[in-house]
């Protein structure tokens, strides 16, 4: 079985236009963006490719920080910027198509952030 | 200039299977400007993971797509297994590609009945939809289940095909293969068809690479991107080899899948000639503790789950990118410019499946 | 030539059986390991509620005590993981799907009483 391979970077949350204007030039393409909340601070993993090996930045943010957007330098990262803010509350600024929290729809703000009550469903359900 | 309107389109519509909504700029009959949103399908499987067994939650990992079902399961088994170190047995490997690869068509066929649906084509979509039939019926009867398979498990597979069964597998497969090339060849030359789709929804090269498109999507503008071709389970045995459109149109979108579904025939053939013989499992033991990145190549396209575990049985995150939500911002730049009647069309064929975006 | 593909296929659907079964007058397709729906032997149970535990759907509920094992089937997914960690194998999954209902599903079943030899016994090992 081959592997696909994968580096990780940390990088500092003031370097990550410069890196990922870095691989826009080389030409990788955005794999996605995803955020993984650690407790008290968020961990955000930026992936891009060529081919099979995979390369991701990596920035740690607190609540509250201001993450700058890459979407414009690739525009279809607006989606995964949009999600973040929308599911974990954390800021993203200058988003070239901002949904200012409506991507996706919610009732509870930032359900992953602040995890909603539970409501037990009696057995059986209430069919 | 015409006055511009705002067109909402979705959730609900006749031709869409799939809960999207998107706010239409239209300038007459133009699209200007397309703004989708979801959300309304959001059922909270990544949050999931934090309160169960990670070794049950591929259940519910599967349960993330009802149509990529077993895909899901093995991405999130094969990141878990990174994690853990956990050699699959080749038996196991083959099989799990098997199960794959007939995902796959069965995906595909719904899809390519689901678009001739959308064109007013009936005929084409029940005849998709019956050959679908023959390979769910081959599905179910090794598996258990038509759509949700449940025979993925970490370390290995729950459920074995015997040779016999391999064999009845591949003479049905045999015996279907006319008919799969006689839907193909409608989809390729009927004048309908042809008429309705090419040249609409042109998604450049260069703008598939840059906005992220991923899968038929992507191959069907020209880019070879296929992560089967990285060698996951045991399609580095197989002798994958991508297929590749370049118009970058509708129908090429559409000849992908079709083409696909022939070439998970071929797969599926030169896996079983080749089936190893051994164990299906592994014993797990332990907790994950690690990160990992899975892709896998899915119907739909590339799909990533991720994975970061602390050594307890419950796991800390797992994010999937599922390939909708990467194909939205390439959709939207596909939607300027082209009418309004052509929406569903276009919507279409990035093959939307928004309980995945969503998760 | 194009006519004569359409005048076979014409003739073959014209000629040929359905290609979709009456259902449910004629029964939906099965195969052996179909996953149907669960059924349990409740003699042979042991009330360890290993199948509860590992429920993904939180569907069955053992009771020790009181020696009954209830699922709710519009809850159970089938998945066929209960069968498989059972440890005395009394739990298996057949293949017909249960009947529609628009109300609940509970199912409730109430096991033997405990056999007396098997009460005492950890009681003469102690
Ligand atoms: S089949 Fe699955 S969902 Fe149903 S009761 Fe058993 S473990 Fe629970
Ligand atoms: S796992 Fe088997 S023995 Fe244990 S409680 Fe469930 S049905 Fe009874």
């Amino acid at each position: 079985m081959i592997e696909q391979k994968h580096t990780i970077t940390e990088i500092a949350v003031t370097d990550l236009l410069k890196k990922t204007g870095e691989c826009h030039e080389k030409g990788h393409r955005l794999v996605q963006i995803g955020c993984t909340p650690l407790g008290d601070c968020y961990e955000i993993n930026y992936t891009f490719t060529t081919s099979w090996d995979f390369e991701s930045l990596r920035i740690t943010v607190n609540d509250g920080d201001k993450i700058p957007s890459i979407s414009g330098i690739y525009w279809g990262a607006f989606i995964y910027e949009n999600e973040i803010h929308d599911l974990f509350g954390l800021t993203v600024t200058d988003i070239n198509v901002d949904f200012q929290g409506h991507l996706i729809e919610t009732r509870i703000p930032s359900p992953f952030k602040n995890a909603p009550p539970v409501t037990k469903v009696k057995k059986g359900g209430d069919a | 200039m015409g006055n511009q309107i705002v067109v909402p389109f979705g959730p609900q519509h006749p031709v869409l299977p799939e809960p999207i909504h998107l706010d239409l700029v239209l300038e007459d009959e133009r699209v200007v400007e397309a703004v989708p949103t979801i959300g309304y399908v959001h059922r909270g499987l990544e949050k999931l993971v934090e309160k169960r067994d990670y070794k049950d939650y591929v259940l519910i990992a599967e349960r993330i797509c009802g149509i990529c079902s077993f895909t899901h399961s093995v991405t999130y088994c094969n990141a878990i297994e990174r994690i853990m170190g956990i050699e699959v047995p080749a038996r196991a490997q083959f099989i799990r590609t098997i199960w794959m690869e007939y995902s796959r068509m069965h995906s595909h066929l719904l899809w390519l009945g689901l678009t001739a649906d959308a064109m007013g084509f009936e005929n084409l979509f029940m005849n998709a939809w019956r050959l679908r039939e023959e390979i769910l019926d081959d599905m179910e009867a090794t598996t258990g289940g038509r759509v949700i398979q449940g025979s993925c498990k970490v370390g290995g597979i729950r459920r074995d095909i015997s040779d016999d069964k391999l064999g009845e597998m591949v003479d049905h497969l045999k015996k279907i293969r006319p008919l799969l090339e006689e839907s193909n060849r409608i989809f390729t030359h009927d004048q309908t068809v042809r008429h309705r789709m090419r040249g609409l929804g042109v998604l450049s090269k260069e703008d598939a690479w840059d906005l992220g498109a991923v899968g038929p999507t992507a191959r069907g503008s020209g880019c070879d991107m296929d992560v089967r071709s990285s060698g996951y389970s045991a399609y580095g045995e197989l002798g994958f080899k991508p297929v590749v459109f370049t118009h970058g149109d509708c129908l090429d979108r559409c000849l992908v899948r079709s083409e696909e579904v022939l070439a998970a025939v071929d797969l599926v053939e030169r896996a079983v000639a080749k089936m190893p013989d051994g164990p299906i499992e592994e014993k797990v033991k332990g907790n994950p503790d690690g990160e990992y990145f899975a892709f896998s190549e899915q119907p739909r396209g590339e799909c990533m789950h991720y994975i970061k575990a602390n050594g307890k049985k419950n796991i800390v995150r797992h994010r999937v990118r599922t390939p909708t939500l990467t194909n939205i911002p390439p959709l939207v730049k596909m939607l300027e410019g082209i009418e309004m009647a052509d929406v569903p069309v276009v919507v279409l064929t990035i093959d939307p499946c928004i309980g995945c975006a969503e998760r | 030539m194009q006519i004569f593909t359409m005048t076979k296929r014409a003739l073959a659907n014209l000629v040929g059986k359905p290609a979709t079964l009456m259902y449910p007058a004629t029964p939906a397709k099965q195969y052996e390991i179909s996953r149907g729906h669960v059924i349990i032997a409740i003699e042979d149970c042991i009330y360890c509620g290993n199948c509860q535990r590992h429920c993904v759907s939180q569907a069955i509920v053992v009771d020790r005590e009181a020696r009954t094992w209830e699922i709710d089937r519009l809850r159970c997914i089938i998945c066929g993981v209960c069968a498989e960690v059972c440890p005395k194998d009394c739990i298996f999954m057949e293949p017909d799907y249960p009947p529609s209902t628009t109300g609940t599903a509970m199912e409730f079943v109430q096991g033997p009483p405990a056999p007396p030899k098997a009460e005492k016994k950890p009681k003469a090992e102690e």
